[in-house]
């Protein structure tokens, strides 16, 4: 068990990231420590799928000296992945913080829990 | 003929197209162009729909003729352009039914920005039902999430942008597990495409060491969308979120956006895990129980709200526990009555959706129970959409509630054991008498004579009665002739495999 896991460190960190990060998304009160969660929630899948898609001793999928022998290089895919999971975590992050500067104009301050408090004692909202 | 190959393909680049061009448009030539293009949509998809009935097969699209691992696709058969078609029919009903709130819920300079988020929705729930490659999926359902948040969040009230962060918090929980899963998957077949996905799980399957690390990767992606779907315990966000939206999102949120998410998993379990293979994990009793428990809590909280907005809301947290019922129960017959309860719920809550704020408009604006007293009589017409969409919620027969109630009994009964029989009778009998409690209750109460009559007129809305109207034609279309659906989708099933 030990040694699969130190020969796997890669994604057994990965997944304790996964894990640290979607813990603080679910339970954290405050707003900004709530994405900075899901950003380590994502980053934990990025370095899992990065990790996975590398084959120790195997150069970057660039040909060189006409080597076309696909056994030397490593699949591309798996990066061209991360690379379009990190521009979509980037924009949801960007429109989360935006949602979080509208709250804190609003209700001045950054905890669910206090902004609940202020919402239902709100006349306006019907 | 072949020509209709490239309709797929078409419908999402020109969503994504007209969500550009609506930016540099006024609102009303915005407004009219997306009603205009939805329309060409509808009849791009019927074309396929038509052309995969006849021709009896689905095709496959191969986007710049890569071969099989590494170019991407788009599928269509049968099941996939009559989905697509109802979430074009529902999308444009619900646009020009919800125009004339919009006006009152937005400024009107942002209003073209209204319709870019739609026809970016639109794309999004074209490439998320056309779509064979599961990353595509995964980046559509992004832009899905990211657009819903958009169209709660246009009215600028507290509680909107309140609700738009549990709804986004949630919903970001479940996009990283859907991802986790997608990847879990990837690592273990090597491939993106569902059918070489299928494959390779095939052989994998028959190694038993092999089957945990299967059974969590499915495991996870389920999770991830059944928390982005509203699956009951995750079904809390749905009042508020539904509740306090402009009517049109409330409308697209509830009956197109969650259903899309239940569209793609079940794509996933019969074309990438594999039906049969799907079968023996237990997840689908977990679905099963998991789905009841929302059934039956979903109406127990409607029977509760205090808000006619919050009851309706509620009640589509029953209505996804239905659907995840019928994936528990299994086999063809299970799954043509979640796929058909996809179509009836769709078209009754939007309806239901786009009459609440007419009925609270001519009762001071207050969507309390108190306040509604008489509006069925103030404004007959919403009051009357309001008792079709109710009737068929509550199953009434001829409507379409009814024909997915019976479908599911007839699928329990078929494929389940008694134990399986018993309970879902048990639930099917006790959430359709909850149900019947609070509708009738509600219709009661808007059909009573007020005393103290608020004297509210309705302004006219040009332009209501029509969507209306098709979506109650839609309705009784499912519920009088529910056997041609039924037996469409039983086909599209079989394109699947």
């Amino acid at each position: 068990m030990i040694e699969t896991l130190l020969a796997n460190y890669e994604e057994a960190v990965a997944v304790i990231l996964f894990g640290i990060g979607f813990v603080m998304l679910l339970f954290q009160r405050n707003l900004i420590k709530k994405l900075i969660g899901m950003n380590i929630m994502d980053s934990g899948t990025f370095l899992f799928l990065a990790s996975m898609g590398y084959i120790h001793g195997r150069k970057a999928p660039i040909i060189v000296d006409g080597v076309t022998d696909p056994e030397v290089y490593i699949n591309p895919v798996p990066a061209g992945l991360v690379l379009t999971g990190i521009v979509v975590s980037v924009s949801v992050t960007a429109i989360m913080l935006a949602l979080t500067v509208r709250l804190y104009k609003r209700y001045h301050t950054l905890q669910l829990d206090d902004i609940y408090q202020l919402s239902r004692h709100q006349m306006e909202d019907r | 003929m072949e020509f209709f190959t490239n309709f797929p393909l078409f419908t999402i680049v020109l969503s994504l197209f007209s969500g550009v061009l609506c930016m540099m448009l006024s609102g009303k030539t915005a407004r009219k162009y997306t009603i205009l293009y939805e329309c060409v949509l509808i009849v791009m998809v019927s074309c396929v729909l038509w052309y995969t009935y006849r021709t009896g097969r689905a095709f496959t699209y191969v986007m710049g003729e890569f071969p099989a691992p590494w170019g991407n696709e788009i599928r269509a058969g049968v099941l996939e352009a009559m989905i697509a078609l109802l979430f074009l029919i529902v999308m444009l009903c619900s646009v020009v039914a919800g125009t004339h709130f919009l006006i009152d819920d937005i400024d009107e300079s942002k209003l073209n920005l209204y319709f870019t988020l739609v026809n970016l929705m639109t794309a999004a729930l074209m490439a998320m039902t056309w779509t064979n490659d599961i990353f595509t999926g995964y980046v559509f359902l992004e832009i899905l999430t990211l657009t819903s948040c958009g169209i709660l969040i246009v009215r600028e009230i507290g509680r909107t942008t309140l609700a738009a962060v549990r709804y986004m918090i949630l919903n970001l929980l479940g996009s990283g597990l859907f991802l986790l899963g997608v990847v879990l998957l990837y690592d273990i077949t090597g491939n993106l495409l569902m059918v070489p996905m299928r494959e390779r799980i095939g052989v994998l399957s028959s190694d038993p060491r092999n089957m945990m690390i299967i059974t969590m990767a499915v495991g996870i992606l389920t999770i991830g969308l059944s928390i982005k779907s509203g699956l009951f315990p995750f079904h809390y966000w749905m009042p508020d979120t539904y509740g306090w939206a402009t009517p049109a999102s409330g409308s697209i949120l509830s009956s197109l956006v969650s259903k899309c998410y239940i569209f793609l998993l079940v794509k996933i379990y019969y074309r990438v895990v594999g039906i049969e293979l799907f079968e023996k994990l237990p997840i689908r009793y977990l679905l099963l129980l998991l789905g009841m428990c929302g059934i039956v809590f979903g109406s127990v909280s409607a029977m509760r709200a205090n808000n006619i907005n919050r009851m309706v809301a509620f009640s589509s947290a029953a209505q996804i526990g239905y659907i995840y019922m019928g994936i528990g129960i299994g086999g063809a017959a299970g799954y043509t009555a979640a796929i058909f309860h996809i179509m009836a719920h769709s078209v009754t809550k939007s309806q239901l959706f786009l009459t609440t704020p007419r009925l609270a408009e001519v009762s001071g604006r207050s969507l309390k129970f108190k306040s509604l007293q008489g509006s069925g009589l103030r404004d007959k017409n919403a009051g009357f959409f309001f008792l079709i969409g109710s009737m068929s919620m509550i199953g009434i027969p001829i409507f379409a509630g009814f024909a997915s109630k019976l479908l599911f009994g007839m699928a329990a009964v078929k494929n389940g054991s008694t134990v399986m029989i018993v309970t879902v009778m048990l639930v099917l009998a006790a959430s359709s008498l909850l149900n019947a409690l609070y509708f009738i209750r509600t219709i009661i109460r808007i059909y009573a004579y007020a005393s103290s009559e608020i004297r509210v007129r309705s302004t006219r809305r040009p332009g209501y009665n029509i969507p209306m109207l098709i979506l109650t034609g839609a309705n009784l279309a499912l519920g009088l002739v529910s056997w041609v659906f039924a037996g469409l989708i039983e086909q599209g099933l079989t394109m699947f495999m």
